[in-house]
């Protein structure tokens, strides 16, 4: 009936008139940020406190013969001791690799592996106790790195492994990979190194637990995914979830490292069931370094075929994954070696073999890039490389493959929005590229590297049909909103997120929210702060739990004004129609309308992502409801005598689909650049050993932060952000991730950059000086001008799963089945608890159908 | 006034050190482990957790404090001898309810990520801005040298502090509007 004015439509109030969204605006957390007010884990203090620590390894690999506590007990303050076998169920990030104990039972496999606790009333105390603890080993032969487990199939790390030592093998064919590289004039193949780093986040670990009533368990914890941690408690406690309480802290910076549940979370949870009175573990930087999860070091080989018009016919791409003495979240980490190949650049063709080994080291998992990072390292390079030979230039030569928006790549992900082009074009322009590219003097040179990441994996952890972010919304009369939400903020301004979402639908202000967040007595689940997900995927949640709200707020207010409720508008703290803004009311006024209308207000939103095309074992690795895009040129300076550069400007350009904050966008761009510019000139996890047969001694090289480089202020060079803005329809706004994508191109970049200045290739990070100037000599001789490897193992990754790609009509399952050609274990499938009933039986049907 | 029981005296078991700690210019009276430092006695005997440790080794500078304006690794310090000495926390940097301008900037131009090192930045600037009232990037890059952070990229928290430097000289200059919105993209 009224309908003689401009009936305002959702979409239209989100393109056209954003209040919040795309402005630069304090994060909501800043204030207690900057006051010290933000409470981490370690802040959280309660009277009666005992402290634990953690007995560790001093051993790479060995039985337990003997643990005595004698010393220990004997100290005054010693409050108790726990072991393994009073935490007998395993657990792990993911069901197929449940493989850790709370404390080590029987054997131990590295150093730093923690097989006791102490708990004591002082920290002090517990501390010297800890080191009273006698331990006898009986020790085992040390895997010290991938081609040491290879070699060495037994004792066995794990007796789960795919073969001997080899945690997981995978190999995907997508398409006619051979006739990909017959139809190819040129065909490169490179060797490829990535050493492994730590994330380094500025908190150390921290985790306090305290009982209220008999049965329940409240854990505040440094995590990154308080869900996960949960579930993990609930089956090593053996308590139901429903009495165990978990607190995200805010972490004082994560990166990947705080997003696996933790030993000393359970056993802190244990100790205060045992002992009735609040328990805490902080983590030292040296125990920081031994929880790990962090980069894998990864050998690659790639081979891709080119046209002489630059583009590609056909890729093999074969990796290996050093990952520590666990499984955490490697299995996942292995695909990822593989699975964003093909997101950035068409791929007719493609072959992915990766396997992952155990070895007596701390665990490696997901770091900033998940598994991406070293690939699109070795990728990159070979770019450069191939654009050399053609003479085409490289920034032409990726303008020539890119992904059509809108597609379906060989390996079944499907692509949304590609800003690509747009930032390529920007690093290019912005640099001066086409003027200076291949024409600096001497010394000083240009590379470019472009990346995709995902905007949140596409499915959870554990299968379930559930959300992956649920949002709460909870109205009070006084105007106050009150959003409750599982999500946890590492940093990156997840809350931020969270309140502009809702401020923006709601039209009100961000000091009118309230949050509650990462409380899984209080708040919907969020699976956690991991693969980028939560701009996406919390954002859509709160999208849609705030215009629940808001509609059922519009339909009391619109009866109560005789409008329909499409006719109102909220904005600027007050709900008024829109052709007539004068006759506005404030939203608390209007949320008591509602409140007298309907009762007490609140809504729910959920966000579960679309199903992906790929119907293949692993296809579940690799889809996202979106990607970013990334392109950066970097300018470096090398002095031909040392050796040494000096990295002296980066341009960086990310398709970011559409900013909700700028100020934070660029911060997560900023820092990834950073951390990106980190691995590739100096960090390294690394590992000292001393020749076999004097000792199996395999030590971290550099356990504290000041051994272990990373870059500081003076450090950096100029960065110069571009964000594309895409507005991709699958992101709440059009919005796309900005933490992790941005870190991809830095380290190809630099090495394509170094090249352009002197010549010469450094195939692997990080790039030391040492290195660039080994390869400058190597020039001088005539001989390649390279340092990087020049092998690379001799694996069998088993059959290939082929798969046919949706060019030749395929239908994203595999064509044959795997169980028909695949032997023995390799082709189980299923929980780790599956598998090790298979174990059990071991000639059972299900694992050989031969 | 310095105050100070070590051991044997009213009750003080041997190794403990009973002292009045002046902090933020707030009275703190607290027993201690004689051998422990000023980070650990602020954040478990005053409860000012608002200083953080990265490393506990020096290294990190996530703990630093002001002891008579000068900024220490509040890790390295041992107790003892800052009785009697004005000590600073982040805790003591806002003007009633108003923020200190460090604090300002650092929150509005996401200088402050996760916030961790932020308290000991914070501090080791504001030492700096007590000396300088318009420090160049090279001065703020010197004086912060010590601390690592590892979201920001560092950028960020050079200009705010040249921000609050100018806010506090009463002077308008602000950061690019890069930093902002991002550098216009070149067509
Ligand atoms: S905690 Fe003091 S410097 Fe790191
Ligand atoms: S803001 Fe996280 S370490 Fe600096």
């Amino acid at each position: 009936m009224v309908k003689a004015f401009n009936v305002p439509q959702a979409d239209e109030t989100a393109e056209e008139d954003l209040k919040i969204i795309g402005k630069p605006f304090r994060r909501v957390d800043g204030r207690a940020k900057v006051t010290g007010q933000t409470r981490f884990a370690d802040d959280v203090h309660f009277p009666r406190t005992a402290y634990v620590k953690l007995v560790r390894s001093t051993v790479p690999h060995a039985r337990i013969r003997n643990i005595d506590f004698s010393g220990a007990l004997a100290m005054h303050g010693v409050l108790g001791t726990l072991t393994g076998d009073e935490l007998p169920e395993p657990f792990g990030i993911m069901p197929v690799s449940e493989d850790e104990h709370a404390l080590a039972i029987d054997t131990v496999r590295f150093v730093g592996d923690p097989l006791a606790a102490i708990v004591a009333v002082s920290e002090d105390i517990a501390h010297a106790a800890a080191l009273a603890v006698k331990v006898e080993y009986e020790l085992l032969p040390t895997i010290s790195n991938f081609d040491d487990a290879l070699a060495t199939p037994e004792p066995q790390i794990h007796d789960y492994a795919d073969d001997g030592n080899i945690h997981k093998k995978v190999s995907l064919k997508f398409g006619d990979v051979e006739q990909g590289f017959d139809d190819a004039d040129l065909i490169l193949e490179d060797n490829f190194f990535y050493e492994g780093s730590n994330h380094l986040a500025l908190e150390q670990h921290s985790c306090l637990a305290l009982t209220e009533d008999d049965d329940r368990v409240t854990v505040y914890s440094s995590t990154q995914c308080p869900h996960y941690v949960h579930r993990a408690l609930a089956k090593t406690l053996d308590i139901p979830g429903s009495r165990i309480r978990v607190i995200a802290c805010s972490n004082g910076g994560a990166f990947g490292g705080k997003s696996d549940p933790f030993n000393h979370e359970i056993v802190v949870a244990k100790l205060a069931l045992k002992l009735g009175r609040p328990v805490k573990i902080t983590l030292t930087r040296e125990e920081v370094f031994y929880c790990h999860r962090g980069r894998h070091p990864v050998q690659m080989h790639l081979k891709t075929g080119f046209r002489k018009d630059g583009t590609m016919t056909s890729q093999h791409l074969r990796t290996t994954l050093d990952g520590g003495a666990f499984g955490s979240y490697g299995v996942a980490s292995t695909y990822y070696t593989g699975a964003l190949q093909t997101t950035t650049y068409k791929l007719p063709n493609y072959w992915f073999e990766g396997a992952r080994a155990f070895t007596n080291k701390p665990p490696c998992g997901p770091k900033r890039g998940h598994g991406t990072p070293q690939p699109r390292f070795g990728y990159e390079i070979q770019l450069d490389k191939a654009a050399h030979v053609l003479g085409i230039d490289p920034a032409e030569l990726r303008l020539r493959n890119l992904v059509e928006p809108n597609t379906i790549t060989s390996n079944w992900l499907r692509i949304g929005t590609i800003g690509l082009k747009e930032c390529i074009d920007a690093v290019v322009k912005g640099s001066g590229w086409k003027k200076r590219y291949g024409k600096l003097p001497e010394g000083r040179g240009l590379g470019l590297a472009c990346s995709a990441y995902m905007t949140g994996a596409g499915l959870p952890i554990y299968w379930n049909h559930m959300p992956q972010s649920g949002v709460q919304i909870q109205l009070d009369r006084s105007g106050n909103v009150a959003v409750f939400c599982g999500e946890t903020e590492i940093g990156q301004g997840s809350d931020s997120v969270l309140a502009a979402v809702v401020a923006e639908v709601l039209g009100i202000d961000l000091k009118d929210i309230r949050l509650c967040v990462g409380d899984t007595d209080l708040t919907p689940v969020d699976l956690g702060s991991y693969s980028s997900r939560v701009t996406l995927m919390v954002g859509l949640a709160a999208k849609q739990a705030a215009e629940r709200a808001r509609d059922k707020i519009a339909r009391a207010v619109g009866e109560h004004m005789e409008l329909p409720q499409e006719a109102l508008v909220f904005a600027d703290g007050q709900v008024f129609p829109a052709h007539d803004p004068d006759k506005g009311i404030a939203f608390n006024e209007a949320v008591v309308i509602a409140e007298s209308r309907f009762g007490t207000l609140g809504t729910t939103g959920s966000y579960i992502p679309p199903r992906a095309p790929g119907r293949f074992r692993g296809a579940g690795v690799g889809p996202s409801p979106t990607y970013s895009y990334s392109a950066s040129v970097i300018e470096v300076e090398v002095d031909s005598g040392t050796g040494l550069y000096d990295v002296q400007k980066i341009w960086m350009a990310h398709d970011i689909g559409r900013a909700i904050n700028p100020v934070l966008a660029l911060g997560q761009i900023e820092g990834s650049i950073y951390m990106g510019l980190g691995e590739a000139v100096m960090e390294e996890q690394a590992f000292r050993r001393l020749p076999k047969r004097l000792s199996p001694a395999l030590v971290h090289k550099m356990p504290s932060m000041l051994e272990y480089k990373s870059p500081g202020f003076h450090d950096m060079p100029e960065i110069v952000s571009y964000m594309i803005e895409t507005n991709d329809e699958r992101g709440p706004y059009g919005a796309k991730e900005a933490g992790q994508g941005p870190l991809l191109p830095i380290m190809p970049a630099l090495a394509n950059a170094l090249f352009d200045a002197v010549g010469v290739r450094v195939d692997q990070v990080p790039i030391h000086p040492e290195m660039v100037l080994k390869a400058l000599h190597e020039k001088q001789n005539g001989r390649e001008a390279r340092v990087g490897p020049h092998k690379f193992p001799d694996i069998d990754y088993g059959e290939p799963l082929i798969v046919r790609t949706p060019e030749q009509g395929g239908d994203g399952r595999a064509t044959d089945d795997p169980k028909s050609k695949r032997k023995g274990l390799r082709s189980a499938s299923g929980t780790m608890k599956e598998r090790d009933d298979a174990l059990k039986e071991k000639s059972s049907a299900t694992l050989t159908t031969d | 006034m310095p105050s100070a029981q070590n051991g044997n005296g009213a009750g003080i078991p041997q190794g403990m050190t009973a002292a009045v700690l002046t902090v933020n210019d707030d009275m703190y009276p607290v027993v201690f482990p004689t051998h422990h430092t000023l980070l650990e006695v602020l954040r478990e005997e005053c409860k000012l957790t608002g200083t953080k440790h990265g490393c506990e080794l020096g290294e990190c500078g996530a703990c630093a404090v002001l002891v008579d304006g000068e900024p220490v690794f509040s890790c390295l310090q041992i107790t003892t001898d800052v009785i009697g000495k004005s000590i600073q926390t982040v805790e003591g940097m806002q003007n009633g309810n108003d923020l200190h301008p460090l604090q300002e900037t650092f929150a509005d131009l996401g200088a402050a990520q996760c916030g961790y090192c932020t308290p000991g930045i914070l501090m080791v600037a504001e030492a700096l801005l007590a000396k300088e009232t318009e420090p160049d990037d090279e001065q703020i890059t010197e004086a912060l040298s010590g601390n690592i952070c590892r979201c920001t990229g560092y950028n960020r928290i050079i200009e705010a502090v040249k921000w609050a430097a100018a806010k506090r000289r009463g002077d308008d200059w602000r950061p690019d509007e890069a930093l902002f919105m991002g550098s216009e993209i070149p067509r």
